[in-house]
This record gives C-alpha cells, structure tokens and sequence, in this order.
C-alpha cells in the first residue's frame, strides 16, 4: 500500500454488519469518483496466503513478515516490513492481479510500497520446512537466508483472500486511485473482518488522500491498527512473537516464592514441551537446542531455588534425575550438530587441505547424527519421558494454585520443612541468591593465574552459567538497563570460556571421530589431514580465548563489577523492577 | 534503459498512435515504461485521459527547476506512466537553446544533447522511454535524435516519404560518437493502391532498417481517439491490435 494512506478495518463482531459497512464505504466514495470493479465481469480474485516465519519469529523480530501467495501455476514470496500499513492483504493481492489494467502504474503503489520484494517461486510447499539452503535463489532468499539460518521457515496461518479492486475515476474517467476490498477467512474458520485501503495512482496524490478522507468518515470501519497477518494469528487466539526461548516468566517482587519459583518452572517446561516435536520432526536443529537449553536451566533452578517448592526432598531429587536423563539423551546429537553447524567455518578454514577433502568427515558425521537422533526419538516418545514432563507439570500446577498437596502427599509427611525465607516474598531470595552466585564466580575466578588447568576454566564456566540463569529467572524484578550491563559482561565472558572449553571439547571429539572413522575404514588419508589441521586451528581459537580471560574476567568482576552487580540486586529489593 | 523516438518530419503519419501502442505493448510485457508527449497538442496525454499540462510548464523542466519525476502521472495499465504534453512546449527550442547559455542554474551544456541529460536520471526507475515528437526539423527533434537509441519512423508508402528516410539517415550519419539506430515502418497502408505495394515492396528488400510489419489503415486505430485507449486494450483480437504487437516483437529486438 502507498505509504501515508491508511488501511481501514471492519468494526464489530457481526459479519452481517460487515458487509453493510462495505456497502456504505462504496457509496461514500461514489459521492465524489465514478467508481467501476476492475476488469469488468471478471469474478473477484481469491488466493491463499501463507503467512512464514522461523519458530523463534525471526523475521518479526526484525520488523519483517514474509508470505507465500499461490497462483495457478507456481506463486510468489512476497517480503514486506510488518508497520501495519505497508501489507494490508488488499493492497498486497491487488498488485499480484498482473492483468493490463491492473494495479496502479505508480512504482509506490504495489505491495507494501518500494520496500517489498518479491520473488516468484513454483513447486513451494507450503507445509514443508524450508531450511535456508532450500530456498530457491532469487531476491526474497538472499534477503533472508542470514537472517533464518540456521532455523527453518514454516507456515504460521494460511488464509483465504478474496480480492476486490475498485478504480475511482475522475471527470475524464482517468483511474486516479484504486479502492480494494479484502474479505478473509481461515480455511474451515469464520471470516476476518473486511479490510479496505486506498492506492495511488502517481501523480494523483490529492485524490487518493481525498478517497481516503472518504473512508475514514464511513461508519462501520476504523483505521487498521495492525497488519491482517496479526488479525489471522488473533483468530486462532495467538500473536505475532508468541514464542520465545527466553524464560520471561510473569513474576513480581512481592510474589510468594513458591508461587514465584511454580511460574519460572512452568515456562520453562512449556518450552520444552513446546520444541519435542520439532526435534522429533528434526525440522531444524534449534529446537534441540532450546529444549536442551531449557532443561540445563530447569536443573540449574532446581539447585538454585527447587527447595521452596515445598516437594519432599526425594520427590525433587526424583526430578532432578529425570531433568539430568533428558539432558544426557539430549547431548550426542546436539554435540553432531555443533560439528556439522560448523562444517563450513572448519572448510573455509583450512590452509594446506582442500574443503573437499573433509566431505567424508561431513558424511560421516552426518550417518552418526542420523543414529542418535533415532535414539534421541525414542527417548522423548517413551513413556519415562511423558511421564516426567506430565507429572513435574501437575506438580508445578498446583504449587502454582497454592495448593502443593494436591499434587503428591501432604509434604509434612515428607519431610519438607520450609523456613520463613522460603515462604517469603520472591524478590528478597532472589537477590540473596543470586549474590550467592555472584560471589562464588568472582572467588573462583580470582583465583584462576595463567598456570592454572584447564579444569579450574571448565568449573568456573559451570558458575557462570548458574549465575547467568540466576539472572535471567528474576529479570523481570531488576532495572532493565542496570541488568542489560551486567548481563552484557557475564554474557562475554561466558562466551570466551565458552570459546575455550568448546574447542577443547570438538578437539577431543574429533580425535575419537578420527579413530573411530578409521576403524570403520572410513578415513581417506587426506581426509585425516584435514581433520589434523582444523584440530590445530580449533587450538589456535582456543589459546587466544585463554589469552583473553583475564580481560573478560576484570570487566565482569572487579570493583566496578562488583559495583553493579550491588546496585543490580539492591535495585531489586527497592522494588525498581522496570523490566520491558 | 532503451529510449525510443516516434519521429517524422511530416505530420499525421501516425506518430502517436505508434507511441502510445508500443509504450503500452512494452509496458504489457513487463518492462517499467514511461511516455513523453513532446508535442504541444498533446495527444498521447489526450489517449491516457492525462490533462496536458506540466506545472511551471517547459520552461520548468528544461531550465531543470523541476526535475521530471515531478510531472510523472500515472496511466490506467500497470508499468505504464506519462509526462504529459503541456502548451508552452511549443516554445520548447527557445528553452533548450537559453539553456545553453545560462550559468549553471539550467540544465547547461550543449543545446542538441540536453534532452538527454535530462532522461539520464529515469534510468534508475524505467527500462523503456519512448518520446512522441512534434513533426518539424528542430532543436527539439535533433534533441530527441540525440537522446534515441531507437528512432521508430511511421511511413506513409510515397515516394516523398522515402526522401524523407533518406534525409533523416544522411543526418543522424553525421552525429559524431553514439548513432541511433533507425526504424523505419509501413504505416496507414492501403494494399489496395498498386502505389503502396510498389513503395513497400521495392524499399523492403533495398532497405535493412525498414520493418517487415506494415501497420494498415484500419478504422479501428482512427478509433484510439473515441476509446481513448491503445488498440490492444479496447480491441485486442482486432487485426491492428496482432500488427502492433509484431511491430513491437520487430522495435524490441532491435540490437538484442
């Protein structure tokens, strides 16, 4: 649609009413233009429109959406900001009409105005994940694959559009702006209330606006506050960005801790659950990723708070074992995807060897994935693994509804014996421990010198860690700038130990996969070499983030470290929670 | 960007109509188009329903005090858009000579070559320009020679207009550096006058730059005028609707 015109939507729930108020917005602009259906007699253009996206809504993030709208014979990707007026569907179908007297000449007046792009695509279907190296090329992918990889694009809602175009035309019948009339519906749903927009023809900028002065005074229609790709999602009762892997759990200070610490572990389980089929699906490797990601932070907030629970210590420690399960049946796959997510870093790193030369190790690597990913299937269908997750969800259930009886024995008999720091308000344990935290990372960092094993590195990457879920479970008590900074430090010198002890890990695998591909007489002897050499170039990665700790670790932990870590938690207790 | 001319020395050859089709043919075909009605009476413009009229008038754009994207209008056919005619474009040779000699604050430089500096920035926008000229030797018509890679000519089959072709060639042979390429068709023909078969005949097989289509003389685009529309919008199935369209597969592929 042409920047600077409004779209309009539908007032109301009553789709009688609707058609009412179309009726009337039609004989306002009649007041003013001849007003005349664009190509005569032919029926309104209807098409299904596909609204894509990653799981983690990566192209919302970035103020993008995508769609796929079919056609006869093949379709197009259509990649437009997502400001509610630059793809109203009308405007969008209109321009794809393609005939003779089609949509305004005008170089503004197409889908969501100079900024769209398209790209026409045949064969696409719409219900198949397309990883970034799927799409075809053209300028829709080239936009978008950095933006996707390594996640896939999947269907979000599908509607069905009908498209009608109005010309207005002056006094010389001169087509000087287009109305367009959008009726949606998701297939097998009710019908989305109609959408209206004006296009202008260039140069006849005052008319268009004219038209659209016209329709902002018809009863019935209001001005469209959001795309209709968030009017879809609405429908089905979800919203553009509803999946997050953050843990953004919706606590307060002032929350009882169970209660507070129920809510924490309950989001963190409805992203687990949330990414089983996905992993199963193995529709891209981050929804292992996630829910590993959230099963290391379910265990981490079991030893860092699970004891307020109030569950009997068997009955935890129980879970604990579970949660440890699902992570360990988790790891050979998630440690394959590593290699394999950085193959082509390892190939363009190569000096003496020649990429191809690793293509076997790539081949290799990608057989043994496919037989833990079997096994990793089997593991998350089995009854333990729906057992584990159905009754730690009843059980956080219930201590979210106060009522932890309910969910196993009366915890008297269990031995759960609460003291008044436990039963208290969230905000004053969070602090205390979370500085708990804070004070053993800034002790066992001190104390790492140069000579130190790597050991002391690899323990003080697990208290980080701890700490950096800490933080994250109570964010929403702290004041949000003050938690960016702190989380901003940790977070690098999370990610140089991370760099230090992931390629000492991949070292150390690759030497096993090297033996363990000889072995199997799968190991040409150039590609031997080329796993030697990227080992040496793992090694070279891994002194320079030695070299850097010491950096990382004073800009996290020193005085002034110290300092705002301080202010952070005391800024919690005055109840400054500001978080966004 | 490919600029195409519709010119003539004489008048009612068919200029318009044969810039109004092929604009609308190359538009049709996917090519993002723009029309310049150069010709104060402002037919091409009457044909897209555009008022003939160009705020600040020529004065304005030649003197470069309103760029061209300014007078763009939009028509009714997607890709298709028009600067439309404005009267004081009859003054048109007294600007782009004034131009020449004015400081910096005009369009500058040589007055035969102004035209063209002006189209130079369309480029980013159009892939076709076509310019409806005014019947005359002028500086406008050496302008637009100057600013075509195309020179489409409409011939009516006499022997004057074959001077005519020959007239054109021997001046557009004296341009120093880029030559346009010259296009030359049968227009208004009437196969039933042993004179037009003769002329078309006789000049087909001597001259490479004369098309092999022949546009005749169809009431259907004397119509254009009523229907304000080019022949393939009101009447596609229509005999001179199927010689437009292989007139513009012959133009297109020129230099391909």
């Amino acid at each position: 649609m042409t920047p600077g015109l409004a779209g309009f939507v539908a007032t109301g729930d009553d789709p009688h009413a609707w058609d009412d108020s179309v009726g009337a917005a039609l004989a306002a602009v009649a007041t003013e233009f001849t007003v005349v259906r664009e190509r005569d007699g032919d029926p309104a253009r209807t098409r299904r429109r596909t609204w894509l996206d990653t799981f983690d809504w990566r192209l919302h993030k970035v103020g993008l959406t995508l769609d796929y709208v079919a056609a006869y014979r093949g379709g197009e990707l259509r990649l437009a900001p997502s400001a509610p007026n630059a793809d109203t569907g009308a405007a969008g179908s209109a321009a794809g009409a393609g005939s003779a007297a089609g949509a305004g000449s005008a170089a503004g007046a197409g889908p969501g105005g100079a900024a769209s792009t398209v790209q026409p695509v045949t064969g696409w279907t719409v219900a198949r994940p397309h990883l970034p190296s799927d799409l075809p090329d053209g300028p829709v992918a080239a936009k978008i694959a950095g933006l996707l990889a390594p996640r896939a694009l999947l269907p979000v809602v599908t509607v069905t559009a009908t498209t009608t175009v109005y010309r207005l035309l002056n006094e010389d019948d001169k087509t000087v702006a287009r109305l367009l009339v959008e009726q949606t519906a998701i297939p097998g749903g009710n019908p989305l209330a109609p959408r209206l927009a004006i296009t202008e023809v260039r140069g006849y900028q005052a008319q268009g606006r004219r038209a659209a002065r016209l329709l902002a005074a018809v009863p019935g229609f209001g001005a469209a506050a959001d795309p209709p790709f968030a009017a879809a999602l609405r429908a089905l009762g979800r919203r553009p960005g509803d999946y997050t892997n953050k843990i953004d759990a919706a606590i307060t200070a002032a929350m009882p801790a169970p209660r507070a610490a129920a809510v924490i572990l309950l989001r963190l389980l409805d992203t687990v659950d949330a990414n089983v089929g996905g992993v199963l699906k193995d529709t891209d490797t981050e929804f292992l990723h996630d829910l590993r990601v959230s099963v290391r932070r379910t265990r981490s907030a079991l030893k860092l708070f699970g004891d307020v629970l109030g569950l009997p210590k068997a009955e935890l420690a129980f879970f604990a074992a579970e949660f440890k399960w699902m992570g360990d049946v988790t790891t050979p796959t998630r440690d394959l995807d590593v290699h394999l997510l950085d193959f082509a870093r390892m190939a363009d790193g190569l000096a003496a060897a020649k990429p191809d030369d690793l293509e076997p190790f790539r081949g290799y690597l990608e057989q043994r994935r496919r037989k833990e990913l079997r096994t990793l299937a089997r593991a998350l269908r089995s009854a333990r693994f729906t057992a584990a997750t159905r009754d730690w969800r009843a059980k956080l259930t219930a201590i979210e509804a106060g009522h932890p009886g309910t969910a196993g024995a009366p915890a008297r008999s269990r031995k759960a014996v609460k003291t008044p720091r436990q039963t208290g308000p969230i905000g004053t344990l969070a602090a205390e421990r979370t500085r708990v935290c804070f004070v053993r990372v800034a002790r066992r960092g001190a104390a790492i010198t140069p000579e130190s094993q790597p050991e002391a590195l690899h323990d003080l990457r697990k208290r980080c860690k701890e700490l950096r879920y800490a933080l994250e479970f109570f964010a929403p008590l702290y004041d949000w700038a003050a938690y960016g900074k702190v989380v901003g430090d940790l977070k690098r010198l999370q990610d140089c130990l991370g760099e230090f002890q992931d390629t000492d890990v991949q070292i150390g695998e690759i030497r096993a996969l090297a033996a363990a591909m000889l072995a199997a007489g799968e190991a040409p002897a150039v590609t031997l070499l080329a796993m030697g050499e990227v080992t040496a170039g793992l090694m070279v990665r891994q002194h320079a983030a030695r070299a850097d700790f010491a950096r990382r670790f004073a800009a996290f932990a020193d005085v002034d470290g110290q300092r705002r870590m301080s202010v952070l938690l005391r800024g919690r207790q005055a109840g400054a929670g500001r978080y966004p | 960007m490919r600029v195409y001319a519709t010119y003539n020395i004489k008048g009612g050859v068919g200029k318009t109509t044969t810039a109004v089709n092929l604009a609308y043919l190359a538009a049709e075909s996917g090519l993002r188009t723009v029309l310049w009605d150069l010709d104060p009476q402002g037919a091409a413009s009457f044909m897209f329903r555009v008022k003939p009229r160009v705020k600040g008038g020529g004065k304005a754009l030649i003197l470069g005090k309103r760029s061209l994207d300014e007078a763009i209008k939009g028509t009714d056919f997607d890709n298709l858009d028009l600067i439309p005619a404005d009267f004081t474009y009859r003054n048109m040779d007294l600007l782009l000579d004034a131009g020449a000699n004015s400081d910096g604050t005009s369009a500058g430089g040589k007055p035969a070559r102004k035209l063209s500096r002006l189209l130079a920035p369309l480029g980013a926008e159009y892939d076709a320009v076509f310019l409806d000229c005014p019947p005359s030797v002028s500086l406008v018509s050496e302008n637009v020679l100057h600013a075509a890679d195309i020179i489409v000519v409409p011939l009516i089959p006499t022997t004057l207009s074959v001077r005519t072709l020959d007239q054109l060639a021997d001046f557009v042979g004296e341009f120093r550096g880029r030559r346009p390429d010259l296009f030359a068709f049968f227009s208004m023909v009437d196969r039933r006058k042993k004179l037009h078969r003769e002329i078309i005949e006789k000049l087909s097989s001597e001259r490479t730059e004369v098309a092999k289509t022949v546009i005749p003389a169809l009431s259907v685009i004397e119509t254009m005028s009523v229907a304000r529309a080019p022949v393939g919008v009101f009447a596609p199935k229509s005999p001179a609707a199927a010689a437009y369209r292989d007139l513009w597969a012959e133009v297109s592929s020129r230099g391909q």
